[in-house]
């Protein structure tokens, strides 16, 4: 108990004091700090969980279970390497983009900002707070999107509030509608939208508003997955806003929202006892896979490619949980870990690339690897692995969702191989010449620190060749909790 | 069920509500900007009143909190700050040409009788008094988005982003009796940041793209050849 606490308190006091530090070095090792303390805090949550099993909060306000422990573990990981990443980087983009340091301070309160929303989104036992939290990760990172203040980095900013504010509303209205169905059976009203009890008492809720209730919460917490149609905001907010930004954009906000429609996937099939809320999953999965893919082609900003990556990889995650078997489900949690991982290690490289480059464009991003070989041969091995080659953990993730596919829906391995050769083309034919081809003159290497990056891939690596006895027994857990049956 | 047979509470509840709807219809249709942000304010207004009745109806006092918080939000601070943005900005004055006025009031009318379609299941279900409202909420919900869509004023589009917030609050109310009072206010303190950002926005849009107009941030393509 104590440890969800600190794990919480710690980035809701960072937001404060960072607001009030306008020196960038120390500002910047604070940030680390934090980031540092609230990965350790959530260590220790993740160890007791596993040894203690579910933990409810007295007042019943944080519930965790297997599910959300190894995503908070996760998160806060993730938000450590790239705290780590941000401190250079920012000093780098300070020095040559001229940001004032009150912008300095507003960044480095709203990355603790987005860290706590993101850790009381996943902590969080109330649907409706889980709402709050989401709609306030927005709300921290609209901002932070804009920092930059040129014309389009203002435009992505806005089209990223008003696109992702509408497309919450959305949920907020799906979360009424499921208080509406639950109120009816809950006989205290305040219990009435805590996920335990909805939980248990799920079969009672009436199907037809649950099967209303979905498709807002589909269309809601979609568009922060980044599902096509409603994903037109992520690759601008990606590519216009600072690096570390997009990093944690692609490796956790997109997780926590998708984290979000699975738990609201539970209720629903509790009261439907149908599989439409997965159907649904499944096309707007797979239209997100398949489209994104084709879409890498076209591509000309190396942010922007890499975000349509994300929103392919999305995609395939929602197309996994769609399915809801514990194969798939097993697939999709383990694809969830893997993919953050390697697509906030990407940005990271991406980040330093872009600052030896002088620009996001892939066309002038030539010879990374005789520049700086630590850079190039980062964005190469992160590549690889986002392309699902076989050592890393991306291709036993994707070779579980393909075999779960091939089980149940034979048909659809189709697509879902296209989709694959297609989206690994549309990466691959980029990468060649920025890692290899020949530098422009001048071009010099930058202060990076690729050893999170390097560490990262590391666990990819290590995921796809042997997954360790306590992370399989979690998602063996998870899965148990979602799909209903063990994997193994 | 006859509207006559209702109590004069019911009636009233029921009155207030279609007037909500209304002032709905009237922003769609209001093309400057002052006038456009007091209808906004009088929505609010319209909406604190209703809920208000509700509480006094359904006997939640509960109800009458989030009406003060919705007063004090939606009717007072937003279109307060809003109107005084739009005095230092200098674009009080600004008359917004709104392309097929009557063509989008028509599309507003279609969309209502959506809302009664897409509500009747729970309208079904419920045993509220304020049950047939229900659908009017669903519909202040569309037609937010539709001013939002029709329009190309950053203000506009803040005030029809905030007259969705007003059809959800008015979902809460009038199909549940209003969420748990913590999510109440959390969705109150959201919607009081979000405010604060779209003002902090349009001073951000003005010293970059030197206009407010939405339709000048045209720079993001997918392929720029």
């Amino acid at each position: 108990m104590t440890a969800l606490w600190l794990m919480l308190l710690i980035p809701l006091s960072g937001i404060f004091l960072q607001a009030f530090i306008g020196h960038l070095r120390l500002a910047g090792s604070i940030n680390v700090g934090f980031a540092g303390m609230t990965f350790a805090a959530s260590v220790w949550l993740a160890t007791s969980v596993l040894a203690d099993g579910p933990l409810l909060s007295p007042s019943r306000m944080m519930y965790i279970d297997a599910f959300n422990v190894y995503l908070v573990a996760l998160t806060a990981f993730v938000g450590l390497t790239t705290a780590i990443f941000s401190r250079p980087y920012m000093q780098h983009e300070v020095e040559s983009r001229r940001i004032g340091k009150r912008r300095m301070r507003l960044y480095h309160s709203m990355y603790q900002g987005f860290m706590f929303a993101m850790l009381a989104a996943l902590t969080t036992n109330n649907i409706g707070i889980l709402w709050v939290a989401m709609e306030g990760a927005t709300l921290a990172t609209v901002l932070l999107v804009s920092l930059y203040r040129t014309p389009e980095a203002v435009e992505a900013a806005w089209k990223y509030f008003i696109l992702c504010g509408v497309g919450i509303a959305q949920a907020l209205f799906g979360t009424v509608l499921l208080f509406f169905a639950a109120e009816r059976v809950i006989p205290v009203r305040d219990d009435a939208l805590l996920w335990n009890v909805l939980y248990s008492s799920a079969s009672q809720l009436e199907p037809t508003v649950l099967t209303l209730a979905f498709v807002f919460l589909l269309v809601g917490y979609g568009t922060k997955v980044g599902l096509v149609p409603l994903h037109n905001w992520l690759p601008d907010a990606h590519s216009e806003g600072p690096t570390p930004m997009s990093a944690i954009l692609s490796g956790l906000l997109l997780n926590v929202a998708l984290y979000a429609l699975v738990r609201i996937k539970m209720l629903v099939d509790g009261s439907l006892q149908t599989n439409l809320a997965g159907h649904l999953m499944m096309g707007f999965g797979l239209l997100s896979f398949m489209v994104a893919g084709f879409f890498l082609h076209r591509q000309r900003d190396i942010k922007r490619m890499y975000s349509y990556s994300s929103i392919e990889h999305m995609g395939l995650m929602t197309f996994a949980f769609g399915i809801g078997g514990p194969l798939a489900t097993f697939g999709a949690l383990l694809h969830m870990t893997v993919h953050s991982l390697t697509k906030s290690a990407i940005f990271v490289t991406v980040g330093h690339a872009a600052q030896i480059a002088g620009t996001q464009s892939i066309e002038k991003i030539r010879g990374l690897i005789r520049t700086q070989p630590a850079v190039g041969w980062g964005l190469l091995m992160g590549t690889v692995a986002i392309a699902g080659f076989p050592p890393f953990g991306l291709f036993v993730s994707e070779f579980l969702v393909l075999s779960a596919t091939i089980k149940s829906w034979p048909w659809l391995t189709v697509p879902l191989l296209v989709g694959l050769a297609v989206a690994f083309a549309g990466i691959f034919r980029h990468l060649h010449p920025m890692v290899y081809g020949d530098p422009p003159e001048g071009q010099v290497a930058v202060r990076a620190n690729m050893l999170p990056v390097m560490i990262q891939l590391a666990f990819v690596l290590w995921l796809g060749i042997a997954i360790p006895v306590f992370l399989s027994k979690w998602f063996e857990q998870a899965t148990i909790l979602i799909s209903g049956s063990s994997p193994l | 069920m006859e509207f006559t047979q209702l109590s004069l509470y019911d009636q009233a509840i029921m009155l207030f509500a279609a007037i909500t709807l209304f002032t709905s219809f009237v922003m769609l249709a209001q093309s400057r900007m002052a006038p456009l942000i007091y209808t906004f304010a009088w929505q609010g207004t319209l909406l604190a009143v209703t809920t208000s009745l509700v509480a006094y109806v359904s006997n939640h006092p509960h109800l009458y909190i989030s009406a003060g918080i919705s007063f004090f939000l939606k009717a007072l601070l937003i279109p307060w700050m809003l109107h005084r943005l739009s005095v230092r900005l200098n674009i009080h004055r600004e008359v917004e040409t709104v392309a097929y006025p009557s063509l989008i009031l028509l599309a507003g009318a279609g969309l209502v009788l959506f809302s009664y379609y897409v509500a009747i299941p729970i309208v079904q279900l419920s045993a509220l008094v304020t049950r047939n409202t229900i659908a009017i909420s669903i519909a202040v919900v569309l037609l937010g988005m539709l001013l939002m869509i029709t329009r190309k004023k950053a203000i506009s589009q803040v005030i029809g982003f905030m007259s969705i917030e007003n059809g959800l609050f008015f979902a809460a109310v009038v199909s549940t009796y209003g969420m748990p009072m913590v999510v109440e206010l959390g969705i109150a303190f959201d919607v009081l940041v979000a405010a604060i950002l779209f003002g902090v926005f349009f001073f951000q849009m003005r010293a970059s793209i030197d206009s407010l107009d939405v339709d000048r941030l045209n720079r993001l393509r997918e392929v720029d050849e």
